[in-house]
């Protein structure tokens, strides 16, 4: 039943493009999922593993850059007489070392949360993405500054002689996203699903029980936020060569809110939370501002809105639409072998 | 020569600010049998199991498992190395259900990589099963099968507690700490475990146990330790335990350790 | 050299200041435990009141100031009891999120009232500086300085000297023994909150006149201000007033020797060096990790 309808909802994003004449609302349905990107990321760190991070923007924005710089080639004087130069390479490369970096930072990110956790944690994260900003805002030999990075290519794939593709148009980008966005959501599920998942969850839910079973606190709090800073990279990159423009603003603070609220709202630390989260938060700008509302009474209501969500419903949308539904009567439970119920399952 | 020594605690210290919570302690865990640490609260029980077991950093002393130091060890270490403890507070993954929670208990017996899993390799599937079966047959061996899909925080009290012994022995221990495990526990809860506690001995596991409960005590013991202010006063068999003065005195509870 | 002096001195003014938001932080944050993202909006409300009642209302310079800190603390008052009571047992996680939905909701609407372009606001001293020797000082900057040393010195004392300080602290340190002397708790919550929310007020306000009023300001003052208290360390007054201090030098220095793009990354550099290297702080009172 659950295969049958995953399937449906599959088909059905693959045949958007197909029958949606408006690219516009085709522009945002990418960056929407571009975002549902990310926030999935997050999703991996804040929900799964408990760690309030709240500088995921800085890996969105330095897979985006690096990607963005490769593609483009730079010249910089590291040192006074030292001039390091890069040719333009293919944004495949690009992208790929976009990935790699961010999942570096995210690497370092996680060695250091291991000494300072709870709230220091947040405080250290916001910081490293300001930090970053500023560096983009401020060395303009290698990022043009607030002049942004213009012109960035878009993504070719190429087979020499047999074919060759350019992702310029908008349906090819929406396609482009969900194959990563499916991608991204299998990887989470598998690790979710499997003993580095649940190792994790156990050191959001109890870590002295979790360590007093073997489980290692460094290397899961590592490993959750590479894949997860590895992957909003990857969210970043898509977005560099699909808007083909980057400015410092992308590590602005408000980015990392947005992801927040999409993780939080959608319920934290399910699979389906974040998806749910950013297709609401991802719309309703769009919607809003057809109906004429200025971004900034936009703004005042997601802050209402995410106080409203923390109150009353406290672990997101999709577990309060499950437990009604269970409540109903209807819907999945415990199945004849005994394994865990959906809910336990997620 | 360590054989038949499973673990040796030596001249142990730990101290609190001013305060010497355990002093120089010494004592001794032989394979196979069940050794209790007695003691009024506040004698030092739950520290030196915090010590032992990495999660305090002792000020003095020397502990040695199967020859092994453990003085130093992360928690997670000491786990891989077969010390497995409980905690005095009820300590679960209480929005997990019941089987997840002994599958995280699991952890040490899976070999799966990060790589492999984010791969989707059939190894992770296979294992997965193995798991499975190995969490259910966990659970019947507490009494807990009926309870698998349910969610840990939804248990009685009494259940939770033996969830938490399922966690424990899924880490596959060759020495178990339980700490205060029947507290709270009525009497017919409390002979259960002790039920439970012989077939964990048949399985060949040590067990150091900390309890207040003297009748489950003088009944599962092969050996007793009493604490009184971090220090030992008595190391012996029940019956020479609970005939000795200083026991006695510290505990003023002569009714129950007259109990034959 | 000369230069050096005259860092030295803009670096000791802005450092009052930066004390202030430092002190109401760690009040905040160190001692309620509450990440707090709405203090700079507190922050940015202390400055658009001076906004308000000088330039609109054509209020006294001086009686502005009194109000703008008057209304911060109601306003922080307001806050602690319409969001924060209802959470008073959660987890640091949802606290943090409702702050930040605050924090959105504040200054949009901040935003909406008085549009994002900059504001200036008048101010009744000389404009030419004071000049002694290689130093040159306006007598704004100077005023600031003396209005946030005596309030530095007040909030130690009340703190320190006072029956609601003591019970301030007693109260976060074990709520039930406070409770069971007839403390007040929820009084206490507030008053605290209210506080530390009316420092952050009383700063936004004396550095208004002096650079301009705008939406974001807040920003980058919440994020200087919990730099201050890991620096000094989570509940100590002195320490997030050395803290404040130390900041503003690192900020002068840097913007006058490195580069000026700078100068407002020094505190994040701070925060992550401190709690890479010393993540207690200082001044540490009490220990806490998670």
């Amino acid at each position: 039943m659950k295969r049958a309808a995953t399937l449906a909802w599959l088909l059905f994003l693959f045949s958007v493009p197909l029958w949606l004449g408006d690219l516009y609302v085709l522009h945002v349905l990418i960056v929407t999922g571009i975002f549902i990107i990310a926030a999935m990321s997050l999703n991996l760190l804040l929900g799964y593993t408990g760690q309030l991070s709240l500088g995921h923007v800085a890996f969105f924005g330095i897979g985006a850059y690096v990607s963005s710089l490769v593609s483009l080639g730079f010249e910089v004087h590291l040192l006074p007489g030292w001039l390091v130069r890069l040719e333009p390479k293919p944004v495949w490369l690009g992208m790929a070392l976009g990935i790699v970096f961010a999942g570096a930072s995210g690497w370092v990110i996680g060695k250091i949360s291991f000494k300072v956790r709870g709230a220091y944690f947040v405080i250290v994260t916001v910081s490293f993405a300001e930090v970053v900003r500023l560096v983009a805002l401020n060395w303009v030999e290698l990022t043009q500054g607030p002049m942004a990075l213009n012109n960035i290519p878009a993504l070719t794939l190429a087979v020499p002689g047999v074919f060759e593709f350019t992702f310029l148009r908008k349906p090819a980008n929406y396609y482009l996203m969900l194959v990563v966005a499916v991608l991204c959501y299998v990887l989470i599920r598998r690790l979710v699903h499997s003993r580095a998942g649940r190792a994790m969850i156990a050191l959001r839910e109890n870590e002295p029980l979790a360590t007093s079973v073997g489980v290692d606190v460094t290397r899961y709090l590592v490993l959750a936020t590479m894949v997860s800073a590895a992957m909003a990279g990857a969210a970043g990159a898509l977005y560099a060569h699909y808007v083909r423009i980057v400015d410092p603003d992308v590590f602005l603070f408000i980015y990392t809110v947005t992801m927040v609220i999409m993780v939080v709202s959608g319920g934290k630390g399910t699979l389906a939370g974040p998806i749910v989260g950013g297709l609401i938060f991802g719309l309703l700008p769009e919607v809003l501002r057809g109906l004429e509302i200025k971004p900034e009474v936009q703004w005042v209501v997601y802050g209402v809105l995410m106080i409203l969500v923390v109150y009353f419903l406290p672990d997101g949308i999709v577990p309060a639409v499950r437990s009604w539904w269970q409540r109903r009567g209807e819907g999945p439970s415990a199945d004849a072998t005994g394994r865990p119920t959906a809910e336990a399952a997620r | 020569m360590t054989t038949g020594i499973e673990l040796a605690v030596a001249g142990l210290t730990i101290e609190f600010g001013g305060l010497t919570a355990v002093d120089d302690v010494t004592f001794e865990v032989r394979e196979g049998e069940v050794l209790s640490l007695i003691g009024p609260n506040g004698a030092g029980k739950t520290t030196a199991f915090n010590a032992i077991t990495g999660y305090l950093e002792p000020a003095a002393g020397e502990i040695r498992y199967r020859g092994a130091l453990l003085r130093g060890l992360k928690p997670n270490a000491i786990a891989a190395l077969g010390v497995v403890r409980t905690f005095q507070k009820t300590s679960v993954f209480t929005g997990q259900s019941v089987h997840d929670n002994v599958l995280i208990g699991l952890h040490l017996r899976s070999k799966q990589r990060p790589l492999a899993i984010l791969l989707g390799l059939p190894s992770v599937a296979r294992e997965e099963k193995e798991l499975a079966s190995e969490a259910a047959r966990i659970l019947r061996f507490v009494g807990l099968e009926a309870r698998v899909g349910h969610v840990a925080s939804a248990l009685p009290y009494g259940e939770l507690r033996l969830l938490e012994v399922a966690v424990a022995l899924a880490a596959q221990p060759r020495l178990l700490l339980l700490d205060e495990p029947v507290s709270g526990m009525n009497p017919v809860e409390t002979a259960s475990f002790m039920g439970l506690l012989a077939q964990i001995r048949t399985l060949g596991i040590t067990v150091l146990l900390v309890e207040h409960d003297m009748k489950m005590v003088m009944g599962v013991s092969d050996r007793i330790v009493c604490l009184n202010h971090g220090r030992i006063i008595a190391t012996g068999p029940p019956a020479e335990i609970q005939r000795n003065p200083e026991v006695v005195r510290a505990y003023l509870g002569e009714k129950f350790l007259h109990k034959a | 050299m000369d230069q050096l002096l005259q860092h030295g001195v803009n670096a000791l003014i802005l450092g009052g200041t930066y004390a202030l938001l430092g002190i109401g932080l760690t009040l905040i944050f160190g001692i309620m435990r509450v990440v707090n993202f709405t203090h700079g909006e507190l922050y940015s409300f202390g400055a658009y009141m001076m906004f308000m009642w000088v330039m609109f209302a054509g209020v006294n310079f001086f009686l502005a100031l009194v109000l703008a800190v008057v209304l911060g603390i109601a306003l922080g008052a307001v806050i602690e009891v319409i969001l924060l009571r209802r959470l008073r047992g959660a987890d640091i996680d949802t606290t943090m999120l409702v702050m930040i939905g605050a924090w959105i909701a504040l200054q949009n609407a901040e935003q909406l009232a008085w549009s994002g372009v900059a504001k200036s606001i008048d101010n009744p001293f000389p404009a030419s500086p004071l000049v002694l020797g290689p130093v040159s000082v306006s007598w704004n900057r100077l005023f600031v300085f003396a209005v946030a040393l005596a309030l530095i010195a007040a909030s130690y004392a009340l703190i320190n000297r006072t029956r609601l300080g003591k019970a301030m602290r007693a109260t976060f340190q074990d709520r039930e023994t406070a409770a069971l002397m007839g403390v007040e708790i929820n009084f206490i919550h507030t008053a605290t909150f209210a506080l530390g929310s009316g420092l952050a007020a009383a700063a936004g306000a004396l550095l208004g006149p002096v650079f301009v009023v705008y939406p974001t300001m807040g920003d980058l003052a919440s994020l200087k201000a919990f730099a201050i208290v890991i620096l000094g360390g989570l509940g100590s007054i002195p320490g997030a007033t050395v803290g404040g201090f130390i900041l503003a030098f690192m900020e002068e220095l840097g913007a006058g020797y490195v580069s000026s793009g700078f100068r407002d990354g020094m505190g994040f550099l701070l925060i992550i060096l401190i709690l890479i290297l010393k993540p207690t702080g200082l001044f540490a009172q009490k220990e806490r990790i998670g």
